[in-house]
């Protein structure tokens, strides 16, 4: 998987209530929750991401509730993948789980600069700043992720399993 | 090498004799919890796994309290899609909207999660039965619809911090509350990220089951993954009543091994308060200076148990509710409801001017029941004081305990209970 976009940056500490708060959670349309993502932590969010952007977090992205409608809003705003230095432990599962590429890096998260166009190249874990020419790498995903991953997501993992 | 109580759960739930902390296991579960926001999508992706029944219809257990009553229409819907999956599945713990309670609050009431339980939960504050002595960790939906057809999840093992609370009494209107926003306070929102938090030393053993739940029920304000008390008396008294199934007690063994080891004087601790707006933004009460207040919350999974409103209670007795300020009270279950009612509390709290609700988690996360305007500000005995968390992204949350937040309720800003004369 290869993606190509502007950078969003954002601090550290974003929890989920900024990124889509619990007022919009009586649905769980993924278009309507794109309409309010990242909201309370930038409320122009919405109407400035691009198709292909990338958000790119400091530490602890996505800390607090377990709303899975956080990846979800983030992947339907049109989000390609997120860098961040650390994540809630939560949401870097639940965007496994949904198929939201999700990297971790702290060189690239203090190399990128906001507005910056950046390269990612996720199955090799190679982010590159295509505005600065310089070339991060980031943690490796867990075999055990990456078999997730091929599979199709959760869902699709433990219907084979189940199957067998 | 020895093994934390955490690990000796996560093997036996695993069919290994041992675990090591960074190990991937396939966990069996022994309760998948899901509530009224989380639920309906793991519903939808369950019906995608292509099996027609939950592995065990005694327990998954589905409880509708995060808008419920239900606030609009589409609240009412997401409600409707877990009574519906519920009736098809023939569930024997689901709760409606009157026999119901905050989820955290009613499972541990009901003893449908046990010592030595794997648990797992669509809400993040599912960590709060680690105060049983079970592991118990929130997930997402599509993790919580695995878990409703295959009857397993898979687990990282996590290591563990050990956290000493050191001293037999704990100082006036000190509570479990205050011992764990300290900790918060003092390692950070995210110091035990991916870890187990486990908590022990002569103040945890005093301490009731309730302020032992709104320990463990915090756990995740600092990143953790699960939060745990070993069972002693305490818990078997509790558990002994309401466990309709066996249960099993686990210890740490002496030499078992953990990332670090951390030590608390409890005579050092005074009430706590967090500022806006994360949860280790912790401040003494001494040090809070002058904060006006527009509304006191008490109540929620983390405070809305029988010792808190009875410490609202005595903190209330015979005051009044300051002019400028609302102050609702939530009952975590029916059946505190009900106790509360007994005990001639809602006689105080009405006659202090208090506003008193059926079970909901509705102000806490900003749903309902008690929403703050732009520039508003509320002390809560809840769990996140995140921007916007209970309302307007420009209005702001204190944590506290409920003796604090009663104390502030009547003086009209953030003080210490013993100010109320």
């Amino acid at each position: 998987m290869e993606f190509q976009g502007k950078a969003w940056k954002f601090g550290a500490d974003v929890d989920t209530d900024a990124i889509i708060p619990a007022r919009y959670l009586n649905t769980f349309d993924p278009a309507e929750l794109a309409l309010h993502c990242m909201e309370d932590a930038d409320p122009d969010f919405p109407n400035k991401v691009k198709q292909g952007d990338i958000i790119v977090a400091d530490k602890n992205f996505g800390c607090g509730s377990s709303r899975e409608h956080a990846p979800i809003c983030i992947k339907a705003a049109g989000v390609s993948c997120v860098i961040a230095k650390s994540y809630g432990r939560i949401f870097y599962r639940n965007s496994f789980n949904i198929g939201l590429p999700i990297l971790e890096s702290p060189e690239a998260v203090d190399g990128i600069t906001e507005g910056d166009e950046i390269k990612v190249d996720v199955d090799n874990g190679v982010i590159y700043n295509v505005t600065t020419g310089k070339s991060f790498k980031s943690t490796a995903i867990p075999p055990f992720m990456q078999e997730l991953i091929d599979a199709g997501g959760l869902i699709n993992f433990v219907r084979g399993r189940m199957k067998r | 090498m020895g093994m934390t109580i955490t690990e000796k759960i996560l093997a036996a739930h695993a069919g290994k004799d041992r675990v090591e902390p960074g190990e991937l296991i396939n966990s069996k579960v022994d309760i998948v919890l899901g509530n009224d926001v989380t639920a309906p999508v793991a519903i939808k992706e369950f019906e995608k796994i292509g099996v027609p029944d939950v592995f065990d219809k005694e327990k998954v257990v589905l409880i509708p309290d995060h808008f419920t009553p239900n606030k609009d229409i589409k609240s009412a819907e997401q409600a409707k899609m877990l009574r519906e999956f519920a009736k098809k599945q023939g569930l024997t713990n689901y709760f409606e909207v009157g026999r119901m309670g905050i989820e955290h609050c009613l499972l541990p009431e009901q003893g449908i999660v046990l010592p030595g339980d794997v648990i797992i939960g669509a809400d993040s504050h599912t960590c709060t039965y680690g105060a049983l002595g079970a592991f118990s960790t929130g997930s997402g939906s599509t993790d919580m619809a695995a878990a409703m057809a295959a009857g397993e999840a898979w687990f990282k093992v996590p290591e563990s911090i050990k956290f000493v609370f050191n001293g037999e009494e704990l100082p006036e209107w000190v509570g479990g509350k205050d011992l764990i926003l300290y900790a918060i306070g003092d390692i950070g929102v995210d110091g035990a990220l991916y870890e187990a938090m486990e908590f022990t030393g002569p103040a945890i053993r005093n301490l009731s089951m309730d302020g032992r739940f709104t320990m463990a029920n915090m756990a995740v304000e600092a990143g953790a993954k699960s939060g745990i008390i070993a069972p002693d008396q305490t818990t078997v008294d509790y558990v002994e009543a309401r466990a309709k199934r066996p249960y099993k007690i686990y210890n740490s063994d002496d030499d078992a091994k953990y990332e670090k080891v951390i030590e608390y004087d409890v005579a050092d601790i005074e009430p706590q308060v967090a500022f806006p707006h994360l949860p280790e933004n912790t401040k003494p009460i001494s040090e809070v200076g002058t904060v006006e207040i527009d509304q006191a919350v008490i109540g929620s999974c983390t405070n809305g148990r029988m010792e808190d409103l009875r410490i609202a209670a005595k903190v209330l007795q015979g005051h009044e509710v300051h002019p400028d300020v609302r102050l609702v009270i939530f009952p975590g279950t029916q059946t505190i409801y009900k106790q509360a009612m007994k005990e001639g509390l809602f006689d105080i709290f009405v006659d202090a001017g208090a506003a008193v609700s059926t079970p909901t988690c509705g102000p806490c996360l900003g749903g309902h029941m008690g929403i703050l305007a732009k520039g508003e500000r509320a002390i809560a005995t809840t769990n996140r004081n995140f921007v916007g968390r209970m309302g307007h992204p420009e209005s702001e949350v204190y944590l506290s305990n409920p003796a604090v937040a009663a104390a502030s309720a009547i003086l009209g800003r953030i003080v210490s209970p013993q100010e109320v004369k």
